[in-house]
């Protein structure tokens, strides 16, 4: 299969504007005709659905939570990146276009980087006429703050609640088209499966949570806005309802799947503390302005932090990142947590660090770190019961997002027509490594300004006849979904859905985490492998089908995750090399610091479904860098 | 500290229109586990011994999403100031305590099974004229409207509201005036919320009328169970709205924002 990016001709700069011209434009009285299905309500989701509503599609729109208001976009903290300058200080379309493709390491498509700047100014104008509370300043302008490293200020937020801001701004635009009736929405609605009629994307099967009806939807498009797969890892920061469901029965049905060893451990979370553990919970990475990152310099010191004297501690990332320090890219300091725990000389558990902000409280006062931090101490006290302002915080690295995610073309349409994917879901802007304030960033870019294009580019031009609910594949697929649901419910053992699923997690964050070799992954690969066949014999599922029953869905999703998480272990074995957060531990510098591979590994790693437990088969899509020189990091 | 023994009165309800009962279990708790935790741990036990889990909502489980709704002691998401069900933990109870667990219980909110309510009254509330009706791509430069910090401020402490309907479940009277006027509070205030200020108020008020929920007698129980600590003060904010929409005869009268 030749993979083609479709990546417009001509400048990069230019790119867009003549794209946007060369797309057929579908006439205003014939969008009435077409129908969409949008699976998801996050930031991605609602944009595109209440959009698509405005230009006149008619949307049918799908979720699991009981409101479209709940998508995990909704937890999103820190802020959104746009390249409006509105600070003077240096900032343009083509800084935050550089500084994300370098932040990803060179592994992102340069054309989608580069439009997604371009759009990134218009998301704040509309959020903002929207009515989201952005952070103001006195004289009654936006006001922005310098996040994850970037040095211009141009990040855009909302308290530490800048995803739940956006998304209800998404989704108060949503219920205007439901009350217009261009929308209709489906809470707590499942997408079991895709449906793919004469080589195109034409429908779903979803399963209603409430009363177990299993049934089909047809439509002219697919949009799939269903997130990341981060609960591979069973803990993560993710909601526990994220998961890869609605993008694994795609690849099933022939999309391709991007990039999936690219994961993002976020550097600073609150540390596992027992087994029975649901989630773990991210403190903003703003904390690493202020606070300092150490561990005591012999392993088992039983002394309280308090009590251990400066000469004793080790401030690792200060001494081996001078320029930078406490300050590094996440990617950085969650390997560097990581290293410090492994030799010994974590806290607490031992899989912890401390992030001390006592010299910070000594220097600006507890009150000025209160106003700064308040909410983020109080939010740590409830959760741990110790208090950061007299004892130092203990964090370690979580699962926080995932960058790969189903194949996209410049039109963001998977390599099966009329399916496209928008968000976290597909694999497109964030490369090898995402920014922070990225993520808030492309899921609105796609949806409110790239969609609405790209996706009546394809209306206009396809065939879409002979095709209704009546049409072989519709009955196929739905017989399928259900077949399934049954083979859980038959399978009759005694081991629960969470205990497969803690299994699971285990494996892969032991051996494609934080740090990955051939060997540890040929190893989880075959206890994968054991575990999947594991969970056909001994699951328990209690309940029926026919009725609301949450033990069900998880068993689905879990079930979907022990599939794809051997496709992700082969991603991880195959990129032999190291890059952003995908790090080989053969491929290092002699300080520890990720190695790329250019010659061998510019390229986008898309997997084709070969049938469970085969190898999937690998397409590159080779990655062409016109306009920016690849570089090592460096943060020394 | 160490373990707790708790007893758990469970309402148990196999569907909207079955009779519901209480159902005790007994279960040990750690004080780092969150309560939702503890109640996942009694649901592994159950599912190991094939019997139906008890079924409840949450996602985020880190207190934004709004989706988890419990009555824990007969107050809505439990002891504890400004928090949800999800951030609750278990150190606030002591060794032998017997809880008792509920859904939020209103006409509004339907009981989908067990501990899980069908809240869908508050989508159709903001359908009703919780929005500014701007199409994508029709904005202004963002800067061109200037917001005063203190009216921005203003908007966020209303738009902080998770939607999660605890206000509700502790009203006597089921109603949802807290929810209502934090979403009508949010957008009047900004000025680019002005349009349709009037239309909004009338419009949203009639939608939660519409929805079945009650009137309020200042009983200010919303106030104290709101995980986002949403003052009573924006009750008085939409009863002067409503009251100013029902003076003001158009949408060509003028507007007075206070900035």
């Amino acid at each position: 299969m030749a993979l083609d990016g479709h990546v417009p001709g001509g400048p990069l700069a230019e790119k867009w504007d003549r794209h946007r011209f060369d797309l057929k434009l579908v006439n205003p009285a014939n969008k009435r005709r077409h129908s969409v299905i949008v699976v998801g309500t996050g930031l991605a989701g609602a944009s595109a659905a209440a959009t698509l509503a405005e230009l006149g599609y008619h949307v049918k729109s799908f979720c699991l939570q009981d409101s479209p208001r709940r998508a995990h976009s909704i937890a999103a903290q820190g802020g959104i990146n746009a390249a409006k300058n509105y600070q003077n200080d240096g900032d343009s379309v083509f800084r935050l276009f550089y500084d994300t493709i370098k932040g990803g390491d060179y592994r992102a498509r340069e054309a989608n980087v580069y439009r997604l700047a371009q759009v990134s100014t218009s998301i704040i104008d509309q959020c903002a006429a929207q009515g989201v509370p952005f952070a103001r300043e006195y004289g009654g302008t936006l006001a922005n703050r310098s996040f994850g490293g970037a040095q211009v200020s141009r990040t855009f937020y909302a308290r530490g609640q800048t995803g739940q801001q956006l998304l209800l701004g998404a989704y108060s635009a949503l219920m205007r088209q439901v009350a217009a009736g261009g929308v209709e929405i489906f809470p707590r609605h499942e997408m079991l499966d895709l449906v793919v009629a004469e080589g195109r994307a034409r429908g779903i099967v979803t399963r209603n949570l409430v009363t177990g009806k299993i049934r089909s939807w047809v439509a002219d498009a697919v949009l799939l806005c269903t997130g990341g797969y981060g609960n591979a890892f069973y803990l993560s920061t993710n909601a526990k309802g994220s998961n890869v469901t609605a993008t694994w029965r795609a690849h099933r049905r022939g999309a391709l799947f991007a990039n999936p060893c690219f994961t993002q451990i976020h550097p600073t979370c609150i540390p596992v503390s027992g087994s029975y553990q649901a989630k773990l919970t991210l403190m903003s990475e703003s904390l690493r302005n202020d606070g300092r990152v150490w561990v005591p310099k012999q392993g088992g010191d039983a002394r309280s932090a308090g009590a251990i004297p400066e000469a004793d501690r080790d401030y690792y990332l200060e001494r081996r990142y001078p320029s930078f320090g406490n300050l590094v890219p996440r990617d950085v300091a969650s390997r560097a947590a990581k290293a410090v725990c492994d030799e010994g000389l974590g806290v607490g558990s031992g899989r912890a660090v401390y992030l001390d902000f006592a010299d910070a409280i000594q220097r600006d006062g507890a009150d000025t770190i209160r106003q700064k931090y308040g909410n983020l101490f109080q939010m740590y006290e409830e959760i741990t019961g110790d208090d950061p302002y007299t004892t130092p915080m203990q964090i370690y690295p979580a699962v926080h997002y995932t960058m790969g995610g189903l194949w996209v073309d410049y039109n963001l349409m998977s390599n099966v027509p009329g399916l496209f994917v928008l968000g976290e879901a597909n694999f497109s802007d964030h490369g090898a490594n995402r920014l922070g304030a990225s993520a808030l960033m492309q899921g609105l870019a796609d949806g409110y300004f790239v969609i609405p294009y790209t996706l009546g580019g394809y209306l206009a031009g396809a065939q879409l006849g002979g095709v209704d609910e009546n049409h072989s594949s519709f009955e196929d697929t739905e017989k399928q979904a259900r077949e399934r649901i049954s083979s859980l419910l038959a399978v009759d053992g005694s081991r629960t859905v969470d205990d497969f699923h803690r299994e699971l997690g285990l494996l892969m964050w032991d051996h494609c985490g934080m740090a990955r070799n051939a060997e540890g992954l040929t190893a989880a690969r075959g206890r994968v492998r054991e575990l999947r066949d594991d969970f056909w014999k001994n699951l328990t599922v209690t309940g029926s089908g026919g009725e609301f029953n949450q033990t069900l869905e998880r068993a689905g999703r879990v079930a979907d995750f022990m599939e794809f998480a051997e496709t992700m272990i082969q991603d991880a074995l195959t990129r032999d090399e190291s890059c952003g957060g995908h790090f080989r531990e053969e491929h290092q510098t002699e300080e520890g610091e990720a190695r790329r591979d250019d010659e061998d590994f510019a390229h986008v790693a898309a997997w084709e479904f070969a049938g469970i437990g085969n190898n999937a088969t690998l397409h590159k899509e080779e990655l062409a860098f016109e306009n920016v020189q690849l570089t090592q990091r460096s943060y020394k | 500290m160490s373990d707790v023994d708790i007893t758990l009165k469970v309402w148990r309800q196999d569907g909207p229109d079955q009779k519901g009962r209480f159902e005790t279990y007994q279960t040990q708790a750690t004080p780092d586990m969150s309560f939702l935790e503890m109640l996942d741990v009694v649901n592994d036990s159950l599912e190991e011994g094939q019997k139906l889990p008890i079924s409840f909502d949450s996602d985020c489980r880190e207190g934004i999403c709004g989706m988890c709704s419990l009555v824990i002691n007969g107050v809505a998401h439990g002891p504890g100031e400004g928090t949800t069900t999800c951030q609750l933990y278990m150190r606030s109870f002591a060794d032998g305590d017997t809880i008792t667990i509920e859904p939020f219980r209103a006409r509004s909110f339907p009981v989908i099974r067990d501990l899980v309510v069908d809240r869908s009254a508050f989508d159709d509330i903001v359908q009703a004229g919780g929005y500014n009706s701007v199409n994508t791509g029709s904005a202004p430069d963002a800067n061109s409207v200037l917001v005063s910090k203190d009216r921005a401020e203003e908007a966020m402490d209303a738009a902080a509201c998770i939607g999660c309907g605890a206000c509700v479940a502790t009203c006597k009277n089921a109603s949802a005036m807290l929810f209502v006027s934090a979403k009508l509070k949010h957008l009047n205030v900004l000025p680019q919320g002005q349009p349709e200020r009037r239309e909004r108020s009338r419009a949203m008020l009639k939608a939660m009328d519409d929805a079945g929920f009650g009137h309020c007698t200042n009983e200010y129980e919303c106030e104290a169970v709101c995980p986002k600590e949403i003052s009573v003060g924006t009750i008085a904010f939409l009863n002067r709205e409503v009251y100013r929409s029902s003076l003001v005869t158009s949408s060509l009268a003028p507007t007075v924002t206070g900035e």
